[in-house]
């Protein structure tokens, strides 16, 4: 047998990224960076008015201008059975192109396909197009009224899109009824975008033999595949989708956008490949927005602080269409994990959702379908409860957590939270942040009327969607898959249902399948979003591809493995059941010396597999048993300036268990990465309609995407709880730190605040706001 | 129009129509994608080259007439004899990034960083990047990476 | 997002330039860093039928002291100014705090002061910084050049002296005294943001201690920069005590006629511009080693 170094575990090994050397050397491959001979680009004439019928569009000058080959509308679409699209969780459909009428500004009114990306915006420039200006609604306390109905399409006569609850309405009111102490706060997560740097883009082309290959940047190319059949009727054997190289997507690239379903009409319709790359002001005023969810939230309690009930009645404003990406049973997503991490012996949680003159949305931005609307509902709550009853926040939230014992916990909502130790992972975070300290340091400060905030965040998080008895999108179960094939010399390669938006699976994919066979990492490669190579997946989103399809690898590896066991057995010249897996190779068992790695295995499997199959590959599907539920323990520490409202965040720690770390130094940097944009939701990032309907925040002139400057230093640690039900006890980390930190900012600048007896803000937390909260307090205060 | 532009020390001479903008000169007429685009403002510095050797300009806010005769390098140009420069190895080391979008745009300006102040602080490396946005790394590693090569261009400085 | 098609003029020199202007009259712009007009252009809100490139002519992009005068050209740079050998000087010092803080380190290196003056947003920084300097700019028109005073250079929001067929060439600030010292105090919702408020503030001070001079401006209060002169005349042969710079901060508060908008509400920025006065006034007092 071969000599060669001694296998060893590439678990928990910080090891630098595989994908980087092409992105460092300029060599990504996104969606822009293709090009194809006779390649059409596409442009979109969108509407400036938010609500208004829409009396006639003329395409004739459009055509005449240099370059322009043809322009399609909402009445084309109708008429070839395409004017509408399925939004993911069933309840409604979108417009293509308008039809009849628009229902927001910046809707899809004619597409424009050209030589050019210079002729096809002339062309678009030169649609013209008559509206007829239909009265507004912006706001959904209005919307709610049905004074105007905006979706006249629906069976419904109503903006009410549904009603959803959870919990146990009658027992809760009870607990408040009876409870000595009760909070009561109407809470605001505002509309916000993920706005990935690459906006969203596709390139449809048809061969000779009529098949699409449609490249876009998509988080779940699988599910895209599936609904461009449902959409178009094309056989879904006539459909390649590759996802390359994505910039980003954080949500923003899960659902299928009106320009996707032009593309490719367009690419059938005039027989050349077509391209479309929205602007970024496309990508703010009419992909997935976030959030919008306007939130009362009531805490009861004993006076010493026990918790006895939650109720949280929330009103969603879900803009023009139902085009949340949530499951279908789950129309307001996870928001049941409202409870967070503290024992509520009872809850009920509600959510009435509405039409209104915006952009269509609701997806989850760096989130697992509004667990960050709920652990910011349930933080917030906990931070004014402590106040009231006079308390120390930390000593509230210690006194009502889960405790390590009570796991798996079943919640007064419905989850069973798999596993988790909140008091160590606070304990590490006081520890760590020096908080007495800081609370000396603070009433010093007070005491000369400087303003310092601590504020914390203690929350769980749940994610890795899901379980097939109760998650499906389109139908289709939230499954995900792994396909592994090791070659003669012992390298290999992994496929997977999912889709790396810059999450390293290249490297973290590899580092599973090193570890179940002890291989080489760097010889594993990885390959992901081409449905025609990669088993079918439910793709990258809601911190699911660890969960599932990273125990869909670890699993298909054991297969593997076992089959593995087999030829090692023969190659030894033992029963199988004398073989064990044992320091990364096959041993007898009680006889160390006798082993052979798997590097010799595979040759042997292609060359001398004695009786067994030939080859080494194996396929898993893996549909898990429970959602996973990391945690963590945030602090935040603030300096404000009373004269100018302005926020210092000084010191930012995060200490955070995602169960076992697979690579430290990826979900280190997932951390800094949800932290910064859970700083730039709290401070900086929103989007603004004015009452008329118009959108004011269309591009990074006024949308604030914080710069190396306004983003704070990031602090972190890790406590490490394994998933007991995971095959590597993993959870998943990308959402975590965007769920978890709004809330500590904002109980921070609260807390900094607190001598003016100021209660509550709602995000972004802008100077202006903070200066005039001040200005409005109590004068006796301060 | 016809302009002609040094890229990474090749000459490119094109016809094209004077509202051609620098990025687009690159991505489309030179096959250059590394070079992105991420907003229509100015704001997120992914389209950053250097002009002349020394300057970061955001190639979106450029024609490319302005660079007729003119010197651009651009990501494609900075390894040399198929070894990284000092920064991308920087930011491979450090996990300076993540998808990569914004990665040639925070090289490009950090390579003019460097050249104007050799050893930059913390701090100042954060001013200087401002025009750069990211959304997957929050600037922690970034900051680190730069001021490593920062530290290996000191101790031993590559040509270019 | 593509510009409209427009015809691109390289001009060779000044005079070139200028009779490119004349020729053209309205259908022209004048393109120098264009950090303002080509995003402008790429959404189809400027759409000139002609831009005369300004950038390549070495006479405009000159930098020089001379005769009491900092005079820079019409491509001289933002960033050159942070570059500037002399820029470390106390008596530059509101110059050099500014030129940090316009827009974003990348755009500051095509960017160009003059271009930013001529633009006028009513929210700009080297507008504010030339009113409170005393700065003049350089137009050149069909009977020559002629030096025009910021005050009356500076028309109305996005509007100037320079007229149709018209470009400015250069802008002069006065070299100040030894005993000068200056601060540009900008509140900004992120870098690359145009300010919330800003104040520049510019403080000569007498042999005796009083102040001699005082120049005091404000961004983001008004169709355009604001002079206060109330403040500046409150100051003037004062010493520099908390009570005159609380007034100074009060008339400039009071001057201060902003507009809403996403950056902030009417009462806040005017309060803004009273803290920004009193903390650039002290700045400035500070770097002159006066403590107030």
């Amino acid at each position: 047998m071969s000599i060669e170094a001694t296998p060893k575990g590439s678990m928990g090994v910080a090891m630098k990224r595989k994908e980087d050397p092409r992105f460092l050397q300029g060599k990504g491959n996104y969606v822009d960076d293709l090009s194809f001979p006779g390649m059409l680009h596409m442009a979109i004439v969108r509407s400036p008015y938010p609500h208004a019928e829409i009396v006639n569009i003329d395409g004739s000058a459009a055509l005449k201008v240099p370059g322009v080959k043809a322009v399609i509308t909402g009445k084309d679409l109708e008429a070839a059975g395409l004017g509408w699209l399925p939004t993911f969780h069933g309840y409604d459909k979108q417009m293509v192109l308008a039809i009849g009428k628009v229902l927001f500004q910046y809707q899809e009114v004619a597409a424009v396909f050209a030589e050019s990306r210079a002729a096809a915006a002339d062309g678009a420039e030169a649609v013209e197009v008559e509206y007829k200006p239909l009265p507004v609604v912006a706001d959904p306390f209005v919307a709610k009224q049905d004074e105007v109905l905006l979706r006249p399409d629906r069976e419904a006569k109503t903006n009410h899109i549904y009603h959803w609850e959870v919990g146990d309405k009658d027992k809760t009111a009870q607990a408040l009824g009876a409870a000595e102490k009760v909070i009561k706060q109407r809470i605001w997560f505002p509309r916000c975008h993920p706005a990935p740097l690459e906006p969203c883009g596709c390139v449809a082309q048809f061969d000779t033999m009529g098949r699409l290959t449609f490249h876009v940047t998509s988080q779940a190319p699988h599910v895209y595949r599936t609904a461009i059949t449902i959409v178009t009727g094309i056989p879904e054997d006539k459909i390649r989708v590759i996802s390359p190289d994505i910039g980003g997507g954080f949500g923003n690239k899960v659902p299928v956008y009106p320009g996707y379903v032009c593309a490719i009409v367009g690419a059938l319709k005039l027989g050349r490949p077509v391209k479309w790359i929205e602007s970024r002001t496309e990508n703010l005023t009419s992909t997935g927005f976030a959030r919008d969810y306007h939130m009362d939230v009531e805490i009861g309690a004993r006076a010493d602080g026990t918790v006895t009930a939650l109720r949280v009645s929330t009103t969603a404003d879900h803009g023009a269409f139902d085009a949340a990406a949530d499951p279908t049973k789950y129309p307001a997503g996870m928001f049941g994990v409202v409870t967070g991490s503290y024992t509520f012996p009872v809850a009920h949680a509600e959510v009435d959702a509405y039409f209104t003159n915006k952009a269509p949305g609701g997806i989850a931005y760096r989130c697992s379908f509004r667990v960050t609307e709920a652990s910011y509902a349930i933080e917030r709550g906990m931070d004014i409860l402590a106040d009231e009853l006079g308390m120390d926040p930390v000593e509230l939230r210690r006194k009502n957590f889960v405790r390590k014992d009570q796991f798996p916990y079943a919640s007064a909502l419905g989850f069973t939270y798999d596993s988790g130790d909140y008091h160590r992972t606070l304990d590490v975070a006081l520890e760590k942040i020096g908080y007495q300290a800081l609370l000396k340091e603070q009433a010093e400060k007070r005491a000369k009327g400087e303003l310092m905030g601590i504020g914390f965040s203690t929350f769980t998080e749940v994610v890795g969607a899901g379980p097939s008895k109760h998650f499906d999108i389109l139908g289709i179960k939230m499954f995900d898959s792994a396909e592994i094939r090791i070659h003669p010399t012992g390298s290999g390669i992994v496929r997977a249902g999912t889709k790396s938006q810059g999450q390293g699976h290249e490297t973290t994919w590899a580092q599973i399948v090193a570890e179940e066979l002890g291989l080489d990492p760097q010889n594993i490669m990885v390959e992901e979003g081409d449905t025609d190579t990669a088993p079918y997946g439910l793709g990258t989103y809601a911190s699911r591809s660890t969960p599932v399809a990273g125990a869909a690898i670890a699993m298909a590896a054991r297969r593997i493995r076992e089959r593995a066991r087999k030829v090692a057995a023969h190659l030894m010249e033992v029963g199988e059941g004398d073989v064990e897996w044992k320091d990364y190779k096959f041993q007898v068992k009680g006889v160390p010396a006798k082993s052979v790695t798997m590097k010799e295995v595979a040759f042997a499997a292609y060359t001398n597999p004695g009786q067994n199959e030939p080859g080494l590959e194996a396929t898993q599907y893996y549909d898990p048993p429970n959602m996973t539920f990391p945690h963590g323990a945030y602090v935040a520490v603030v300096d404000v300036d009373r004269e100018t409202g302005e926020v210092k965040v000084r010191r930012f720690l995060a200490v955070d268990d995602c169960g076992t770390v697979i690579n430290p130094l990826i979900v280190e940097g997932q951390i800094h990465g949800g932290l910064t944009e859970g700083f730039a939701i709290a401070f900086m990032q929103e989007i603004q309609y004015d009452k008329d309907g118009n959108n004011l925040n269309t591009n990074f002139t006024d949308y604030l995407v914080p710069t190396s400057l306004e983003s704070p230093k990031w602090e972190t640690a890790n406590t490490v709880t394994p998933s007991p039900h995971h095959p590597i006890g993993a959870k998943g980390v990308g959402e975590s730190p965007n769920v978890g930190s709004p809330a500590a900012f904002v109980n921070a600048v609260i807390d900094a605040l607190s001598p003016f007896g100021v209660r509550h803000i709602d995000m972004p937390i802008t100077r202006d706001k903070v200066w005039r909260a001040i200005r409005d307090s109590d004068p006796a205060k301060g | 129009m016809r302009v002609s532009i040094k890229v990474n020390g090749v000459a490119h001479e094109r016809d094209v129509e004077p509202r051609t903008l620098l990025v687009y000169f690159l991505r489309e007429h030179c096959g250059l994608t590394g070079t992105h685009v991420g907003c229509d403002t100015s704001s997120c510095g992914c389209c950053v080259v250097v002009l002349d050797g020394d300057t970061a300009v955001k190639s979106c806010t450029m024609f490319a007439a302005q660079a007729d005769g003119r010197e651009v390098s651009t990501v494609e140009g900075l390894a040399q004899g198929g070894a990284l420069h000092p920064l991308q190895q920087a930011f491979w080391d450090n996990h300076g990034l993540q998808c990569g979008f914004c990665t040639p745009g925070m090289l490009m300006t950090s390579y003019a960083l460097l050249k104007h102040k050799p050893n930059p602080s913390e701090t100042e490396v954060r001013e200087e990047l401002a025009g750069n946005l990211c959304r997957c790394t929050g600037y922690n590693n970034i900051v680190k990476a730069v001021r490593q090569a920062a530290e290996t261009l000191q101790a031993a400085p590559v040509q270019k | 997002m593509i510009p409209a098609a427009f015809e691109y003029i390289r001009a060779g020199s000044a005079d070139d330039a200028f009779a490119q202007l004349q020729r053209l009259g309205a259908d022209a712009r004048v393109l120098a860093g264009g950090q303002s007009l080509i995003p402008a252009m790429r959404f189809r809100l400027a759409r000139p039928a002609v831009l005369i490139d300004i950038n390549a002519i070495k006479e405009l992009s000159n930098i020089g002291i001379d005769n009491g005068r900092l005079t820079l050209g019409a491509v001289a740079r933002d960033c050159a100014i942070e570059r500037a050998p002399w820029i470390g000087e106390r008596r530059w010092s509101l110059l050099h705090d500014a030129s940090r803080v316009v827009a974003d380190p990348v755009v500051r290196q095509m960017g160009t002061i003059v271009g930013s003056l001529c633009h006028n947003d009513p929210a700009g920084d080297w507008t504010t910084v030339a009113l409170a300097t005393r700065a003049e700019v350089v137009v050149r028109g069909k009977a020559g050049s002629r030096t025009v005073p910021i005050d009356e250079f500076l028309v109305d929001s996005f509007t100037t002296a320079v007229a149709e067929g018209e470009m400015a060439t250069a802008v002069r600030f006065p070299v100040p005294g030894d005993r000068t010292a200056g601060s540009y105090q900008k509140v900004e919702r992120k870098v690359g943001d145009f300010a919330t408020a800003a104040a520049a503030v510019q403080v000569t001070l007498a042999e005796d201690g009083t102040i001699r001079d005082a120049g005091i401006a404000l961004s983001a209060a008004g169709p355009c920069a604001v002079r206060v002169s109330e403040a500046e005349a409150l100051l003037k042969g004062q010493k520099p005590t908390a009570e005159v710079i609380r007034g100074a901060a009060a008339a400039a508060s009071k001057k201060s006629a902003p507009q809403a908008d996403l950056r902030g509400s009417v009462a806040y920025k005017k309060n803004l511009a009273g803290v920004l006065v009193s903390r650039g006034l002290r700045q400035a007092l500070a770097r002159l080693g006066v403590q107030s």
